[in-house]
């Protein structure tokens, strides 16, 4: 078969997959450690009771990053960047009902 | 080629002190950081100004740019002169921290090969240097209805990479892509190694994908939910009726309850998009008035009139 005729079959990252914290540092490529300061300032939230019965959500790997570029580029430091983050979730949630309120007035 | 106005990027002028374009920049990232910016083309600008900040940051860099000389213009066809850095010491050579993959061919002609060594040498010198491959993101259009049956996407991804010599190339290459069902807009798919090729022994970097949904004439989406506006007649709405209701994955009937009024939301329970736990449909009743343009309708507008006792502004007091 020719590879441009392949269909590739990537990982959805929704609440139903869930990463390990190796999994999560690996695909962020940081080290576990960092991973453990997010989940200390609440950003991330992983299910299980210890380090290493820890559980990911996939769109903890979203916000892992979105806190790596933050960091990077705008120079904040976790804090910020954890405040940053629920303002921006709350700013996608509250535009997203005033597109749907807007088409019902 | 074109010649890049750093200055005009940055918006300052050609004399700004080092602490003015550091201000500028703080200011313009958090402005068109694509992670916070809803501006358009926020990451093309973004990027501009990562770029500019790249030159005019480091004192060397920006001598030598500035020696380019102050008659060019932003667009301006550009060809760095011969041996245009002559004369100039580089430190650090090359890129430095940033995302060299990212700049502008013209900043990749003034400071990509010629400029210093480091970076050139890291790159060819085979001796034993490695490192994993860029991770790319990308955006991924689809439709609502792709996320109820589930879909393959083709998507054709440029770039840019370095080509064994050390030049920027850009690479076109096309992925078909499997969207499962039930994807929801915002979410990520991740194709490991799918991403840059890795330096030396260096693994590949991964792809995400975000999915996106195209707006949709009928139905507005909200996490699984969906919405849609439901026209009715003001005799559906009054005294009940049966009516048929689109829906994303086929035709359904529903019944609109007697004395309906125009907003009522009627819930179809895991009717939105499908998952373990499936979102809802949400169907708005807007009650449509039939014209009254012709002598039977008028008459029967001036009948209900006459003989319904209503008054719509009744809460208004008046």
């Amino acid at each position: 078969m020719r590879r441009e005729e392949e269909i590739l079959v990537g990982l959805l990252l929704d609440e139903e997959c869930q990463l390990t914290l190796g999994e999560l540092s690996r695909a962020c490529r940081v080290h576990a450690e960092w991973i453990v300061e997010l989940v200390e300032q609440g950003i991330i939230e992983p299910r299980g009771d210890d380090l290493c019965h820890w559980r990911f959500s996939g769109s903890s790997l979203g916000r892992v990053m979105r806190v790596q570029r933050l960091q990077h580029d705008l120079g904040v430091n976790l804090a910020g960047a954890a405040l940053a983050l629920e303002l921006l979730d709350e700013i996608r949630r509250l535009r997203n009902r005033l597109s749907i309120i807007d088409r019902e007035l | 080629m074109q010649y890049k106005d750093y200055y005009a990027v940055m918006g300052v002028d050609k004399g700004a002190a080092q602490d003015e374009i550091k201000r500028a920049y703080r200011r313009l990232a958090r402005k068109y950081h694509p992670d916070v910016s809803k501006e358009t083309d926020a990451e093309k600008h973004f990027k501009e100004v990562g770029e500019a900040y790249e030159v005019l940051k480091d004192p060397e860099k920006r001598a030598a740019y500035d020696q380019l000389g102050a008659n060019w213009k932003a667009g301006q066809d550009f060809r760095p002169p011969p041996d245009w850095d002559a004369g100039f010491e580089f430190s650090g050579g090359g890129f430095t921290d940033g995302d060299a993959s990212q700049y502008s061919d013209f900043f990749e002609s003034l400071f990509g090969q010629g400029f210093g060594s480091a970076f050139r040498s890291s790159q060819r010198g085979g001796g034993g240097f490695h490192a994993p491959g860029q991770d790319h993101h990308a955006k991924v259009l689809i439709d609502l209805e792709d996320a109820f049956h589930g879909a393959t996407r083709s998507i054709t991804l440029h770039a840019p990479e370095l080509d064994p010599r050390g030049h920027m190339i850009t690479r076109e290459r096309t992925l078909n892509v499997r969207i499962p069902k039930g994807v929801r807009q915002g979410q990520q798919i991740r194709l490991a190694g799918q991403g840059a090729p890795g330096i030396g022994r260096g693994a590949a970097g991964d792809l995400y994908l975000e999915i996106e949904f195209r707006p949709h004439p009928l139905y507005r989406v909200d996490g699984r939910d969906i919405y849609l506006d439901l026209p009715v007649s003001p005799w559906e709405a009054a005294l009940g009726a049966k009516v048929k209701l689109p829906t994303p994955a086929g035709v359904i009937d529903l019944t609109i309850p007697a004395g309906s009024n125009s907003g009522r939301k009627l819930r179809l329970k895991g009717r939105g998009i499908p998952a373990a736990s499936s979102g809802d449909l949400y169907a708005v009743l807007q009650i449509a008035l039939p014209p009254a343009d012709n002598a039977k309708a008028n008459e029967l507008y001036r009948k209900m009139a006459e003989e319904l006792a209503f008054n719509p502004r009744a809460g208004l007091g008046v």
